[in-house]
Order: structure tokens, then sequence, then C-alpha cells
């Protein structure tokens, strides 16, 4: 799950992470007196979306006085942003965030991930602020230093001062920096976060050290202990779809082509997937309905496949494991009785009683394109597309 | 003896009387798996399905003799229920569970250091299939039905499109040493590495099919593993050709977040590791077919 920036900074500051002032607006009105609570002759508004790179897409609007401040907030409120991370469609700007201009003296990267070749915390830190870390790695993979968490004991102030100084941080700024990745790492550890990252961490003019942009991301397997950190999901910033999907307990992914897809089981997905590709079609989504295939949820993958418009096919690709393909058959009987399909359908079943499922389906109204394998079903739906 | 069970292994179910628990221990009773009982905490003493329930699992160790064990716990406990598994001297435990928290995965496999290498129990999952040598014994939940006994052994992240390869391999008259299905999460008890070394030292198993997916290094630290100290030929399929990059495609470890674990990539490197590839999911049997014939 992601979150928004402010709402990451508010987080990193209650870990000791200092942030420059700023505060949350949702209209044009009350942003020219943020800005003048907040204070200064100089301010940033910041378009709220779940994207990086939301300069380049005009999210971030630098302003000299209050009244700016709301003709900014006034342009950027309610406009679609589109980034190199949001997709052609984009993201809907619902809330703006008003911060105080930083006079930068030094930009550099700090972020945190789960490092899966050695299963532990990886600290990431490089002087190259500002760019994000794909670019980093390709243009200057030697200014990146690395520190790895032992998480039976946490962070230790060491790393955070190995880190500090291998950035090349001066001196008297050194326990402030080392603080300030201590906080983070703390935050990863203790609300369950997949990510942090604070790109850029800048030193002022001033000398301060300041969390200038994050971003935080959370495992959806940890939300039932972190109902504070659940609270913070913003269902404009994701497809409808997908939100659908997630509240009734189905993996989805939106994509582009138009051949939909109903899955059981992720890996089946993906195959079913790449063979409708290598059949010379495209997937309009992927779609996983768990390893169980239950009536209950074929009913709601119809429900949320016919939402999708490009949909022109609907693919049916059931291993029946521990459920029979019988009972998957009946279930796709109901389904249809409930939900009108108006696009053709490929079904293919297989595994446990295959021939009383394929049975049941033959002897029943429903009008459909038997299959038999994985690639059979993927010829067949994009032999339907052509016609 | 097959890779990590065998007819007599001695099995005992955690969260033995939940529905999940108790659905799965028949269908492994009926298979022919050795369940000698269970453990629910606080229904110890009971009997459930003509066996003993226990309150921990060093008490079903000590009266059963149990060497593997079988998770049917809740995620939120998952990780608790390892540990435990863990210290009661089990040595192979297999976590079926879907939702673990990526913390706790790593909580366990930092805890499992304390134990040294022979003592130290083998996880298998989470959010797995589960464990089956065709013909004797099944810790897990897939159909025992689709696997014909055989020689060739199977690892896979994903259940379905594990019994979907079993099944191609079945009617092409192929069988099955052992299918160890190790999870779709980030982080797992047993990576495919770890699995394959098994696979090469055993005498009941002469080529392993290995079916991975987009996201994370395990396909390929298996790969470079093959290649440099296997002689058994080595099958593989990658799943999530047509994936996007940076999207979670259902198992909470598919996504591609660096360079090498797109399915294309995974695949260039396999390749030149020796590992045959299967060029789509619809063939995996046949290629298994075509290599077993050259050995």
């Amino acid at each position: 799950m992601d979150i928004h920036e402010y709402q990451a900074k508010e987080i990193l500051a209650s870990f000791g992470v200092t942030i420059p002032r700023g505060g949350i607006v949702y209209s044009p009105e009350t942003a020219e007196n943020k800005a003048r609570e907040i204070g200064g002759s100089k301010w940033v508004v910041k378009a709220q979306i779940h994207s990086g790179a939301r300069g380049k897409a005009g999210g971030i609007i630098l302003c000299n006085s209050p009244l700016k401040v709301a003709q900014a907030t006034d342009k950027l409120l309610g406009k679609k942003l589109v980034t190199n991370q949001t997709g052609p469609e984009g993201k809907i700007v619902n809330r703006i965030y008003i911060e105080e201009a930083t006079d930068i003296e030094k930009e550099l990267y700090l972020g945190l991930v789960f490092d899966r070749s050695s299963e532990s915390i990886m600290v990431v830190a490089s002087t190259e602020g500002g760019m994000s870390v794909e670019e980093i790695s390709k243009d200057k993979p030697e200014s990146i230093i690395r520190s790895k968490i032992e998480v039976a004991v946490g962070i230790q102030s060491f790393q955070a001062r190995e880190l500090a100084f291998g950035l090349g941080i001066e001196p008297e700024l050194i326990s402030r920096v080392s603080d300030t990745i201590v906080g983070c790492a703390k935050a990863f550890s203790e609300l369950d976060a997949t990510m942090v990252e604070v790109n850029p961490l800048v030193i002022s003019k001033q000398k301060q050290i300041l969390a200038l942009d994050c971003k935080m991301s959370f495992d959806n397997n940890a939300m039932f202990r972190r109902n504070k950190v659940s609270e913070l999901r913003d269902k404009t910033q994701e497809d409808d779809k997908e939100v659908f999907a997630s509240d009734r307990g189905l993996n989805y992914v939106s994509l582009d082509g138009n051949i939909g897809n109903i899955i059981n089981g992720a890996g089946l997905a993906m195959a079913s997937m790449d063979m409708i590709k290598l059949a010379g079609g495209q997937p309009a989504n992927f779609l996983d309905v768990g390893g169980g295939a239950t009536p209950e949820k074929i009913v709601k993958a119809f429900k949320l496949i016919t939402m999708d418009e490009k949909v022109k096919v609907i693919l049916i690709n059931i291993f029946a494991g521990i459920n029979r393909c019988d009972w998957v058959a009946e279930g796709i009987v109901q389904a249809l009785k409930k939900i009108e399909i108006k696009v053709p359908l490929v079904i293919r079943l297989a595994g446990t009683n295959v021939d009383k499922g394929n049975k049941i389906l033959r002897e029943s109204k429903i009008k459909y394109i038997e299959a038999n394998t994985l690639e059979d079903a993927a010829n067949k739906a994009v032999a339907v597309l052509k016609k | 003896m097959t890779v990590l069970i065998d007819k007599s292994t001695k099995i005992i179910i955690q969260g033995f009387t939940g529905k999940m628990g108790t659905f799965h221990a028949e269908e492994m009773i009926k298979y022919g798996s050795n369940v000698v009982g269970g453990v629910t905490p606080g229904k110890g003493g009971q009997k459930h399905l003509d066996r003993p329930v226990f309150n921990t699992v060093k008490d079903a160790v000590k009266n059963t003799g149990a060497t593997s064990s079988v998770l049917f716990v809740p995620p939120a406990f998952a990780a608790d229920s390892a540990m435990e598994a863990a210290d009661a001297g089990i040595k192979t435990c297999v976590a079926i569970v879907d939702g673990i928290p990526s913390h706790d995965m790593i909580k366990i496999k930092r805890y499992m250091r304390r134990y040294s290498k022979n003592e130290k129990m083998t996880l298998v999952g989470p959010n797995c299939a589960g464990i089956i040598s065709p013909g004797k014994s099944m810790l897990g939940i897939m159909p025992g039905h689709i696997y014909k006994e055989g020689r060739v052994g199977i690892i896979s992240r994903s259940g379905t499109l594990g019994y979907e390869a079993a099944q191609q391999m079945k009617d092409l008259n192929i069988g099955v040493s052992t299918s160890v299905g190790i999870g779709g999460d980030p982080i797992n008890g047993s990576s495919f590495r770890d699995i394959i070394e098994k696979f090469e030292m055993d005498d009941e198993t002469d080529a392993i099919l290995m079916i991975g997916e987009i996201g994370g290094p395990q396909e390929v630290a298996a790969g470079e593993f093959a290649k440099e100290n296997m002689k058994k030929p080595v099958i593989g399929y990658i799943a999530g050709l047509t994936a996007p990059k940076g999207r979670v495609m259902g198992h909470a470890g598919a996504i591609v977040s660096a360079y090498g674990e797109s399915a294309i990539e995974k695949v260039e490197i396999l390749k030149e590791c020796g590992v045959t590839i299967s060029k789509n999911p619809s063939v995996m049997g046949e290629t298994v077919k075509s290599v077993l014939e050259k050995i």
C-alpha cells in the first residue's frame, strides 16, 4: 500500500526526522491562509498523488506570495497528472501540500528496502540526491553505499554514522544525518513498511538536515496490525477496478489489451497471459480468483471483468485441484444466470473431474467455446477476436 | 528416501482442529500420509480425526515422534507457529498459509540461525501448495491424483501452475519423484537453490523441472548453482512475460523491481546456465520429455 508524500513526512517526523514546515489543503481558499500560517516568503505547492516525478509533470509549483499559492492550488486541484509512473490515464489531484521553500546546499539520496538476496533490510544512500535510484545505479553506481540491518537488534548508531561519513557529510552535521537514518530505519521496522525513500534528503544553506520529498509503501499482509497506517489508504489514487477487486478478495491488475482473463492461481494467471501474448493477443487484465475458485469468487470475477469496456472476449482457465471441475462448471453456469455477458467466452477446465465439468457446460444453455489446453484456450480467444 | 518426505514420515498438523486444518488433514490421510496427530493450544488431550491433539508442538513431538509438520494457522500467528516447530525439533515444516507479513518472515529466518546446520528445520513456503512424493506421502493441499509416480523432481512457486505441469507430464506418461511448492512470497523458507540441491543428491530423481516467475533473485541463483554443481539436467519455465514492471502480480513476490527479475531476463540467464527452457507453459511436459530422452 502506498501513501502520500505529506503522510510519509508526518510519519517520519514522528520518528525524529526533520521536515520543512508545511500543511495540507483541499481548496484554494484555505491555501492562502495556510501559506501565511507557515510563514516565510517563498512556498512550494505540491500536488499529492501516488507517484514520483511530479515536478516534471508540472505538479510542483514554486510561489512567492500567498496569492500565488492560492492560484497554484486552484490550478492543480482536480487535475489529472500524468507522470512516467502513472500510466497514460494519470492520477487525480485531490490534496495539495504547501511547504516553505528550502535553500538547498546539497541533495542526498536515502532509501530502505527489503533485500531479497540477503533476506534483510537494506539501507541505500548516495550523494546524488534528486535523481531516481534507477538513474543513480545506472549513471553513478560508485556513489551508492549500502548497509544491512540485523533485524534482531535493529539499526545500530555505528551503521548510521558509517553511512553519514560515507556520504562525505561534514563532522558537525554527522549526528543529525545519523539520527535521520536511524529514524527512517525505525519507521521501516516498526510500521511494516516495504519501502522508505527520502529523495532528496537535503542539507540546507542554514545547515538543516531536511527530508524534502518522501515516499513510503507498506506490506498489505501486515495491515491487520497497522490500523493507523491502513487508514491512510487513498482509494482515489487506485484504479477503480483494482479497488473493486481488492475489496472482494480478488487479485487483479488492469492492463491495456482486450482479452479478459479469469484464472485460479497467480502463476497460472501469469502463464495464461503469456500464452495469450504468444498467440498474438493482448491480455486486458491479470485476475487470480484464488486456488479454490469458488462459485462466489467467479460471480465477482465476471462482475469485475464486465466493468472493463476494453474487453472483447473473456478467457476462463481453471485448474481444479482440491476443488472439482463439475463444481466450478456449476459456478460458471450460476454466475451467467446473474450476469449478462455480451462478449464471446472461451472456457478451459482442467484437473479433477474435468469430463463432468465439460459435460455440465455443454448441457447448459450458455454460449461458449470449449478449449482443452492452455495453448488451445489462448489460440481460440485470439481467433474469436480476428473474426 | 525421496526429497524431504517418505512413506513413513510422521506428520503433525499445526492448527489441526480448525476448518482448513481438518479438511486438508483428511485429504492427506486419504492420500496415505502418515498423520500422527496435531496441535491446537488449549485442546490438548482431545481426539480429532481419531488422532491425538496436543497443546504444544513439543508435546506432540515427544508423544508421537513426529518429524514433519504442516501449518494451517492464520497469517497473524504463523511466524510464531513456525518458530515453535523449529524449536521442538521438527525437521520439515510446510507453511501453506498466504499472507504472512514479510517482516515476520525475516524474523523467522533470523531465529532459525540459532540452530546448527544438522539441527536446522527446513521450512517450505509460505503461500505454497506443499510437498508431495507421489504414492508415498503428501504434506500439502495438492490434488494427489494428478501426480504420477516417477523420477522427475518439480519445484514451483505457484500451486496451480505446478499442477498444470504435473498434469502435462502425466498425460505424457512421465512421473514425479517429489514436487515441492516453495511459494509466491518475496521471502520464503526454502529457495529454488535450497531444493534443487536436494534433488541433485536424491537417487530417485533423474531431472528437475523448475517453475519460476518474475521477481526476486532465486531462479537465477538456482541456475548458477546448477551450472557450477549439478550433473542432472534442469528444465525451466518462467511465468510473467507480459507482466508490467513495478506491479505485484497476485503473489506478493511477483514484482519486477531490479535488473534480472523480469521473465525475459531470467530466461536469458537460465539459458546461459545450461537450463533447458520450456518456451511456453503449454509445453512444460513435452520439454521435460525431450530432455529425458537425451539422458
